[in-house]
């Protein structure tokens, strides 16, 4: 199970990766796309929309079942990974680099320090 | 997992291929090993093998001739009367209301004895239903689901692969019918159905022998599939699976079974509330919906609309692996249940474009 170092996480199993000037990108860990199994349909929200922490703001669609996403910071969306919409199946074969969901412009920076760093994700995981 | 769940003899033959188990009819059973679409791709293409030990088997053996056969009439809606030694055919289990209480496949086995295969969650229901309903004499009822170990082996290479299983010079039965063939392990009860829509054939062995026949499919080059791609399969053939597309509160014409209901019999259990339908004609029908657009998959317990009007829920949809596209089945009024028909499902408030279409999708 890939649980890169340089990321945060979300009890919820989303990602965050810090990039450049308050913009983050998500998208959901490897064990939750094992956990999903193959995705069939992904939706994402519309670029613009300004989203909470804890706000369902996605569904990843598997053959079996549908489980929504939460964004794990509060923001304002600015780029959605529109491949995912003929390619869903990217969140499986790359969770952590073209798999990605969406990229938020942060609100409330300090929100990062509230999530998990990859020792507690994976001690959550492994209960 | 729920400890109460009943585990397949084949239990650790799943652990060991790494297949996701999951509760399904009181029963733990494989969801998938590698993944649902390549699995139904295997069947669909090839070969795969389903555990499906949890299916029941009754044994309905009559003492007088026509005692069993009689007794099947008057509970089922399909004519047992016209199966010969070693035919089967798909039934239907009715309510006094004609609702569905189970469908099923009947074999008669011989002269005087029929094997019932039914589903796993009515198992116990169809037993009770019945032997409440029982003869005093002349008719014996028994449960041997507890007996029999069962594996479905489906796709194209189902023939090449009964060579392999049983023995070079082994013909399998015709479509719908049943053998019991001799083997070095014993006679096994083989039958040529299934509920993928592929050629392919149902073995029925002891439970002892479960492994046995398990490797031998998977050495016959069968992948292992599971509950997932077994429920996509059929949703393309649009079988419907009871619980979903099947209830009591719906009648086999309603559910488009009318194959299966003979209304020329003497009485059986439902039979006058059919009548009255057929000839009132029907007021809703299970049909086949498939998404027009890019769509979210659809799920059953979405609504259907006409226009601003809800004409009926999906009772079963997913994507279908073969398509690429959202399929469903629904109960849809009149007159909105014609091929052709335009209707939107709605998905999470929004309301994606979908289209009354034949029968089945595949």
């Amino acid at each position: 199970m890939n649980i890169p170092d340089n990321l945060k996480y979300a009890a919820t199993h989303e990602w965050v990766r810090s990039d450049d000037d308050d913009i983050v990108t998500i998208g959901i860990s490897d064990y939750a796309q094992a956990e999903m199994t193959e995705l069939v349909y992904v939706e994402l929200p519309d670029v613009g929309r300004q989203v909470k922490a804890s706000e369902e703001v996605a569904v990843v669609e598997s053959v079996k079942s549908a489980s929504d996403i939460y964004s794990p910071v509060s923001g304002e969306v600015v780029e959605v990974n529109t491949a995912l919409s003929d390619n869903p199946a990217l969140v499986n074969e790359s969770p952590f680099d073209n798999g990605w969901l969406f990229k938020l412009k942060l609100s409330q920076p300090d929100e990062l320090n509230g999530l998990l760093d990859a020792a507690s994700y994976k001690a959550k995981i492994s209960d | 997992m729920d400890t109460q769940l009943q585990r397949s003899p084949l239990h650790s033959q799943h652990l060991s291929l790494g297949a996701r188990m999951v509760p399904f009819a009181g029963w733990e059973m494989p969801v998938q090993y590698t993944g649902i679409i390549p699995e139904h791709t295997a069947v669909r293409s090839g070969l795969g093998v389903f555990d499906i030990s949890h299916m029941g088997q009754l044994l309905v053996t009559g003492s007088a001739p026509q005692a069993a056969c009689n007794w099947l009439d008057s509970l089922l809606t399909n004519n047992a009367g016209k199966l010969q030694p070693g035919e089967g055919q798909y039934s239907v289990l009715l309510n006094e209301s004609g609702g569905v209480i189970d469908d099923l496949i009947v074999y008669r086995q011989n002269e005087t004895d029929y094997f019932l295969v039914v589903n796993a969650s009515k198992t116990s229901e169809d037993f009770v239903w019945m032997q409440a309903r029982l003869p005093t004499a002349d008719v014996s009822l028994v449960n041997q689901s507890a007996t029999f170990a069962a594996m479905a082996v489906q796709g194209p290479n189902s023939v090449a692969a009964s060579r392999q299983l049983f023995s070079d010079n082994s013909v399998l039965p015709d479509r719908f019918c049943m053998a019991v063939l001799p083997t070095e392990s014993g006679d096994v009860i083989v039958c040529r159905t299934g509920y993928t829509g592929e050629d392919g054939f149902e073995l029925f062995c002891p439970v002892v022998d479960a492994e046995h026949w398990w490797q031998k499919c998977l050495d016959a080059g069968a992948t292992p599939a599971g509950l997932g791609a077994r429920d996509t399969l059929r949703l393309e053939k649009c079988y419907p699976l009871n619980g979903n597309d099947l209830s009591p509160e719906h009648t086999p014409l309603e559910a488009g079974l009318g194959f299966a209901v003979d209304l020329t019999k003497a009485d059986f259990v439902g039979k006058s509330v059919l009548a009255q339908q057929k000839s009132a004609g029907l007021a809703r029908k299970l049909v086949a919906i498939r998404q027009l657009d890019r769509s979210p998959p659809p799920r059953p317990g979405y609504a259907v609309f006409h226009g601003e009007e809800q004409v009926g829920t999906l009772t079963s949809g997913g994507v279908s692996p073969s398509l690429g596209c959202g399929i469903s089945l629904a109960y849809i009024e009149q007159p909105h249940f014609t091929i052709g028909t335009a209707l939107d499902v709605e998905i999470r408030g929004k309301r994606f474009p979908a289209e009354v279409v034949k029968k089945p999708f595949v």
